[in-house]
């Protein structure tokens, strides 16, 4: 193959990105089916079935981008150390990131503007996450004992170094899904901004069932049968229930939110528990596709990130997407009644909701969000329609890369069309992205 | 994979056991030799016979000499060296004094085969051999009057058959006795058979007919090949997948979503391509058509593989048993054939379909009703299709694969499988790589004059033989 001169400088146009294939595993609750498997275990599966699909092996892609929320100190290299281990050309460079919840979208974005830019021909974006494998630190106290320990050169220093245990220090502390500045779980400042919007336990409880029936259909009519591979003997997600209904959801007690004023509306059936699992997708110009045959299922097309001030402002912790919409939006040309499909990232069904509810406030959409009226209406026949994550579940980092793999196949499969993806994240903060096809 | 082991074969082929199996006059299953890149054809010289006019024996002797194995054309110049091969030039034989110049000549070199030698006799076609003056020495047929053709002459390159099977369940040591019905004009399209039955690839062929006539024109070459096997997640489908792709084919390895763990591993490791399939699906044959069409521009090659057993006596045989083996093994074939046939761009030219069928399709077996009648009916499915593909340059064929060692055969009960693993000349259970050499080649452009055939792979199993 002979080198086609490079163009110049000038002549670089920013290029369309494509999405051409996605794949994740099934998600399994924390503790269940992949108990035994690491975060890199999950993301080598979820690339080797994208590898597979789209017939890549022995291929050297231009970056692989992936991360982990709940990270090793071991896995400080882990998505170069998981493409190690994959079925591509191991001189496939690769890289990790971190944006909590909103990981595995971030590494799309990223991805996709090295390909825009001219500098990656095609990539694979994604993230795993493994709450059942999640790192366990020591006691602050006993970590300095240790590196102390770690430093000292003769016995009588070792010795010192160990006379600055303390009995306290023995205990782990393992991860909490908690705010660091706030000490809040993220399901009770959920609670709170449900609170404020007065999302009512009913319309959670009809989000979460619509997010399962809808899941489950998608399954049936094997939508899925080219988006997922199945990992350690788990074909589907294990969190999925078909047969559930209002009535069984509206018996759970509710978990979060149970020391305020209102009456508690968020339980378990309305929230996503911990997760386990990994989604990958692949992107690359429409040249490079075309190249190999491969179908381009949709463009991503723009993203916008946001955060939110919970720690001083009183700010909903998951409402940055709220902020980042409008913003996407306007610089695109567009309205919400422009969009086919919106997809928002399930991680409480009052989390949407709220996102919902902002919207449609006049007060909240001129004051807060600086416009001219309501944001609007979103219409519920074209929010989530393949289910999400109540129904999937919510390997932290996993979850952008499966909404992106889905909302650009339920694209390609109406032939055409344009669609939104939001998701919120940890430390207030939010992406969201526009996908065309 | 991990291979169901043959305690047996391994105590009787080593130390004390293989001692007290000689005494004992126990089976001693021989170690078949098996294809290995780069290894020679042949463990030997290559004698060539000729049976009276002998019209291939010329050909046949300079493409063993070009694959480089030592040609002789007289046992004496073996100078007692075991013979790897002994490829006897039949197919001018019409008379029974023919079949007496044959044992002269072959008798003898039969006895010096080396281990893994190969006994090959080329006939013609018998219906072929019918017409009166179609012979070599254009002599009409004697005896019969006007209107029955060379009787002699048919009946006497059918005996060729009988012959060839008997060898096969006399030769020791691995060494494979097959037949290659040559027909008129075959040409050179003699060539690839001839070295396929010779080679380590054939280990588990012998005792069989195998017709080859003319090729068509051969297709514009185009790139890497493109074979398409369904039901590649395990077994002989992963192996079939892992000889297309040895020898150069990107493969597209489809079976059901469920088997996705498995078939991204398969198709990762032939660095070809997985596809979710369920063969019985009401969409797959436009979905196979079109991603072949889109993704390749045309499949070079299609392999239907993808099968099921529900094994019931037949009177205990419910109606969901039957449709699923009928769905899968036969209805599934049909139309997807008839979808990628029908769908412009969805195969290449010269593309070849090869279908796997079951000497118990052939034999019938207990229990297998279901089974049995799908794998006969793809027996129809070949011959039906072997004329109007040759047509279009395209070609159809089946093998019949008997015991092979796979997690199927691992679960059958001990008795019945050991009975079925020694009930073949051979001795013993076939390998998945064995049935995958035989597709893959009839996969490859090399068998263009194999057409409508179906082709056991079973070590001459005596189910049916
Ligand atoms: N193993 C033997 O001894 C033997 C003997 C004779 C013939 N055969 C034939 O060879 C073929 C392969 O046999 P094997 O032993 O490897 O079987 P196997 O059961 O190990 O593998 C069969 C594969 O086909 C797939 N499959 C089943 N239904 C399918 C569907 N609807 N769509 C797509 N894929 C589907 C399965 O998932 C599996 O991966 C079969 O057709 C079988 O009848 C096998």
């Amino acid at each position: 193959m002979t080198a086609a001169p490079p163009p110049s400088r000038a002549a670089r146009a920013v290029r369309p990105v494509a999405v051409v294939a996605g794949n994740r595993t099934p998600f399994a609750k924390a503790g269940g089916r992949y108990a035994q498997a690491s975060a890199k275990d999950l993301l080598v599966a979820a690339v080797d079935g994208l590898v597979a699909r789209t017939g890549l092996a022995g291929e050297r892609l231009g970056e692989v981008v992936a991360g982990a929320v709940l990270k090793h100190s071991r896995d400080l290299n882990l998505t170069r150390e998981a493409v190690l281990s994959t079925a591509l050309d191991p001189a496939t460079p690769a890289y990790d990131v971190s944006r909590a919840c909103a990981t595995g979208l971030e590494t799309a974005v990223l991805l996709a503007g090295k390909i825009a830019l001219g500098q990656v021909e095609a990539g694979i974006a994604g993230g795993a996450d493994s709450a059942s494998d999640a790192p366990v630190a020591v006691d602050e106290g006993l970590r300095r004992v240790l590196l102390a320990l770690n430093r000292a050169r003769t016995p009588g220093a070792r010795l010192k170094a160990l006379a600055g245990l303390r009995p306290g220090q023995v205990v782990p502390e393992f991860p909490r899904n908690a705010e660091a500045r706030t000490g809040l779980s993220m399901g009770e400042h959920a609670a709170r901004t449900a609170a404020h919007w007065g999302v009512s336990r009913q319309a959670q409880d009809e989000l979460a069932l619509a997010s399962h029936r809808n899941l489950a259909a998608a399954y049936e009519r094997g939508f899925f049968d080219d988006l997922l591979t199945p990992y350690l003997g788990l074909r589907r997600d294990a969190l999925l229930r078909p047969d559930t209904t209002a009535e069984k959801l509206a018996a759970l007690e509710p978990v979060f939110g149970r020391d305020l004023e209102v009456p508690a509306t968020m339980t378990a059936g309305n929230s996503t528990p911990l997760t386990d699992g990994a989604a990958a997708v692949l992107l690359s110009t429409d040249e490079w596709a075309a190249e190999r045959g491969l179908d381009v299922l949709a463009h991503l097309v723009d993203a916008q990130t946001a955060a939110v001030d919970h720690v001083h402002r009183g700010e909903g912790l998951l409402t940055a997407p709220v902020h980042a919409v409008p913003v996407l939006l306007r610089r695109n040309g567009l309205t919400l009644d422009d969009l086919d499909l919106v997809e928002v990232h399930e991680a409480f069904a009052s989390t949407v909701l709220a996102t919902l509810a902002a919207w449609e406030d006049e007060e909240f959409c001129r004051e807060r969000l600086g416009l001219d009226g309501p944001l609007g209406t979103v219409d519920r026949a074209r929010l989530n329609v393949a289910g999400s994550s109540l129904a999937t579940g919510h390997p932290f980092a996993a979850t952008g890369a499966r909404i992106l793999a889905t909302t650009a196949k339920l694209l390609a499969e109406r032939g055409g069309g344009r669609a939104l993806i939001s998701i919120c994240a940890a430390g207030g903060q939010g992406i969201v992205a526009l996908v065309e096809a | 994979m991990e291979l169901p082991r043959d305690p047996y074969g391994d105590l009787v082929r080593s130390g004390p056991g293989a001692a007290a199996a000689r005494r004992l006059g126990l089976p001693v299953p021989a170690r078949l030799r098996r294809y290995a890149p780069g290894q020679e054809l042949l463990t030997g010289p290559a004698l060539v016979l000729r049976v009276g006019a002998a019209p291939l024996a010329a050909d046949v002797a300079a493409w063993l000499a070009a694959a480089g194995a030592r040609v002789l054309d007289d046992l004496d110049a073996a100078g007692g060296e075991r013979l790897g091969a002994v490829v006897v030039d039949a197919s001018a034989a019409r008379r029974v004094p023919d079949l007496a110049r044959l044992r002269e000549l072959l008798a003898p070199a039969f006895r010096c085969t080396a281990h893994g030698g190969r006994v090959l006799v080329l006939g013609a076609v018998p219906a072929e051999a019918g017409v009166p003056g179609a012979g070599p020495d254009g002599e009409p047929g004697e005896g019969f009057g006007e209107g029955f053709g060379d009787v002699e002459g048919r009946s006497v390159q059918q005996a060729l058959d009988g012959l060839v099977r008997t060898l096969g369940k006399e030769a020791r040591g691995g060494t494979t006795v097959n037949l290659l019905r040559v027909a008129a004009g075959a040409g050179a399209a003699l060539r690839s058979p001839l070295e396929f039955l010779l080679s380590a690839r054939a280990a588990f062929v012998s005792g069989q007919p195998l017709l080859v006539g003319p090729a068509p024109a051969p297709p514009p070459a185009r790139g890497r090949r493109v074979v398409v096997v369904t039901g590649a997640a395990r077994g002989i489908g992963a192996a079939i997948a892992e000889v297309a792709a040895r020898d150069g084919a990107h493969v597209v390895c489809a079976d059901v979503a469920a088997a996705g763990e498995q078939l991204a591993r398969v198709a990762n490791r032939v660095r070809g391509s997985a596809l979710p399939l369920d063969v019985t699906a009401e969409g797959a044959p436009r979905a196979l058509a079109e991603h072949l069409r889109r993704r390749f521009g045309g499949a070079d090659a299609v392999v239907h593989n993808a099968g099921v057993t529900r094994d019931r006596s037949f009177v205990n045989l419910d109606e969901s048993a039957w449709d699923t083996v009928l769905g899968v093994n036969l209805a599934a074939p049909l139309r997807l054939t008839a979808e990628l046939l029908r769908t412009d761009g969805a195969l290449a030219p010269g593309a070849r379909f090869v279908c796997l069928s079951s000497i118990n399709g052939l034999a019938g077996a207990k229990g297998q009703a279901n089974y049995a009648a799908s794998k006969a009916g793809l027996v129809g499915l070949v011959q039906a299709l072997a004329e109007p593909l040759a047509r279009r340059g395209m070609a159809a064929n089946a093998v019949a694969p008997g015991f092979i060692e796979t997690p199927m055969t691992a679960a059958m009960p001990p008795l019945p499988r050991e009975v079925g693993r020694r009930a073949s000349s051979l001795q013993q259970g076939g390998l998945p790589v064995d049935v995958a050499e035989v597709v893959a080649w009839l996969a490859s452009p090399g068998a263009a004059g194999v057409d409508g055939q179906v082709l056991r792979v079973d070590g001459q199993h005596l189910t049916g033989a």
